[in-house]
């Protein structure tokens, strides 16, 4: 049987989680502030167009999409952040050279990464509550696609951060693909209110089951069924959870 | 003596073809401080990361006190450890952080006591809550050998330990490995400064091209392939040797005041009276005599030139 280096697990994720906390402002208080002048300008500016959405006020209906725009981009930019930095230092040799299999090295990275969007999620939601009336029909569930949704994009992250070999990289895949995947996924909106052929278009872009399942956790109301969002994700997952296994079997990137 | 660390027809090809190393086979013994020497770009860094398990190796085999780097792994990497050529630090973290990370990752539980004794073994104890882009080169560098050193391994690589720091701490630094050594940690180290490994190491090998070209007892190395000179400083400049001298091709120096004897010194008749001797009667008379025996480094270059 399999046995991990539980104290090497620790180390790594100790380390990242110390490495967070010493940027808590930047870390924390930027996409709190972010996440309060969305509820400014969209609450207000556009919310006193559109009075409410399935019922419900439209202050309160952006409020998982917001919450899922901070958890997506945190994961990827902490997770790719904390393995690209290693590479780019030099220091990554004690990693490949520590009795550690990429399993461990996973949990490290993934799971320091995933724990600051989860604790950065709730923090939102928080906020969110200052705000507008909030209502979690299924907390449970809600919290489940948080954790999932962590987990999947930081592995996402640390992908990229294996493949980036420049600063410029690092931030391609946030900015030009993730940030508009998250703002056309229905963050501010239901994909109901575009014209038929944009809501088949919008149902090829994954950020769009993200969202939906998890507003379906706050309000029962989605874009597409729970169960569908569930596979997407956990599809995304494994393809993730594949390549990262191929990079590490091979040493893309990180062993010559 | 055993072998801590066995090497068996290794190779490695980067995928641009170039083969860094070509059939390495080397023994390294259990506790002693085996210098591996080679000029730059010659596989040295190559083959302690092959080892380590930073770079790939295409085929052979390597095994650490018996198990295989590649099917033991766990086993192998925590009884290493590497103190590589660059300084490769995490410029924000504290010395006590980046150590006790080092610990963790090698799989050991935390135990403060001995980071502890470590930092104060390397001076670095009052260093500790510094962040590590404070600190001078040289301090950096012993945080590399802390680090190295903070999951207590049984084989000790250090990859130019001493490159860029100054003569008192490369003379701190030659003492703090010979007090690992006693303690019976074994030491590869590779260096540029010849005069490192023929003051430390037990052994020596020599690597150029990817290949290992020898390995050899150092002082034997010395004995079998170094040569001893005689140096007669001369009352007066010399216009030329004289012919009755040729049997001894002696050299003379460009200012024409020094002429030099090569002589083996393990023959029992080396020349040496008969030269002088020889000197009196041509009447080259000289006011000082001494010999010089070669030292590694010109020994080394003798050898990566052939």
């Amino acid at each position: 049987m399999m046995t991990l280096n539980w104290h090497a697990v620790y180390a790594l994720y100790k380390f990242e989680m110390a490495r967070w906390f010493r940027t808590l402002g930047q870390s924390v208080a930027s996409p709190v502030i972010s996440t309060g002048l969305y509820f400014v300008v969209f609450g207000s500016a556009i919310g006193s167009r559109i009075t409410q959405i399935d019922g419900i006020s439209y202050g309160s209906f952006i409020v998982p999409g917001l919450i899922m725009l901070s958890v997506l981009t945190e994961s990827i930019s902490n997770a790719s952040f904390g393995i690209y930095f290693p590479k780019f230092t030099g220091t990554i040799y004690e990693i490949l050279s520590a009795p550690i299999s990429y399993i461990e090295i996973l949990f490290g990275f993934v799971g320091a990464a995933a724990t600051k969007s989860i604790i950065l999620g709730i923090l939102i939601l928080g906020t969110a509550g200052f705000f507008v009336p909030l209502q979690i029909k299924h907390p449970f569930l809600m919290l489940f696609f948080l954790i999932l949704t962590s987990v999947t994009f930081s592995l996402f992250g640390f992908i990229i951060g294996i493949w980036a070999d420049g600063f410029e990289k690092l931030q391609i895949i946030p900015i030009l693909v993730i940030t508009p995947l998250t703002f056309l996924g229905g963050s501010f909106y239901t994909i109901n209110m575009l014209p038929d052929f944009w809501q088949k278009v919008s149902l090829a872009n994954p950020v769009v089951y993200l969202i939906s399942g998890f507003r379906y956790s706050f309000y029962e109301t989605s874009d597409v069924s729970v169960a569908v969002s569930l596979v997407m994700i956990f599809a995304f997952l494994a393809a993730c959870i594949f390549l990262v296994q191929w990079m590490f079997k091979t040493g893309y990137k990180l062993k010559n | 003596m055993s072998s801590i660390l066995s090497i068996k027809n290794l190779n490695k090809i980067y995928s641009g073809k170039f083969q860094a190393l070509k059939n390495i086979n080397l023994e390294i013994r259990r506790g002693e401080i085996f210098a591996l020497l080679g000029p730059n770009g010659a596989g040295k860094t190559t083959l302690i990361n092959t080892v380590c398990g930073i770079v790939n190796p295409t085929n052979g085999q390597i095994l650490v006190d018996g198990y295989d780097i590649i099917k033991d792994f766990r086993v192998t990497r925590s009884l290493i450890g590497l103190v590589p050529q660059e300084l490769a630090t995490d410029a924000f973290e504290t010395v006590w952080d980046t150590v006790t990370l080092s610990r963790g990752l090698f799989g050991k539980a935390p135990n403060k006591p001995y980071i502890e004794e470590i930092l104060k073994q390397l001076s670095l104890w009052d260093k500790k809550k510094n962040t590590i882009r404070t600190l001078s080169g040289g301090m950096k560098r012993r945080v590399m050998i802390a680090k190295a050193l903070s999951h207590e391994p049984k084989v000790l690589f250090l990859d130019e330990p001493t490159a860029g720091v100054d003569v008192n701490l490369r003379k701190d630094m030659w003492e703090h490995v010979g007090a690992l050594q006693k303690t019976g940690v074994t030491i590869i180290l590779t260096t540029h400064y010849l005069e490192e490994a023929q003051e430390m190491a037990d052994r020596v090998g020599v690597i150029n091209h990817g290949e290992i070209i020898i390995t050899e007892n150092k002082n034997d190395l010395m004995k079998k392939m170094g040569r001893k000179q005689l140096i007669l400083d001369l009352k007066n400049p010399l216009t030329e040797i004289p012919a009755k001298l040729s049997p001894w091709s002696l050299k003379l120096n460009t200012d024409r005041t020094q002429l030099t004897y090569m002589y083996d010194s393990a023959k029992e008749d080396n020349g040496i009276a008969k030269l002088l001797a020889e000197l009196s009667l041509s009447g080259v008379s000289y006011k000082d005599i001494h010999t010089k025996e070669d030292s590694l480094e010109e020994i080394f270059i003798e050898l990566v030139k052939k």
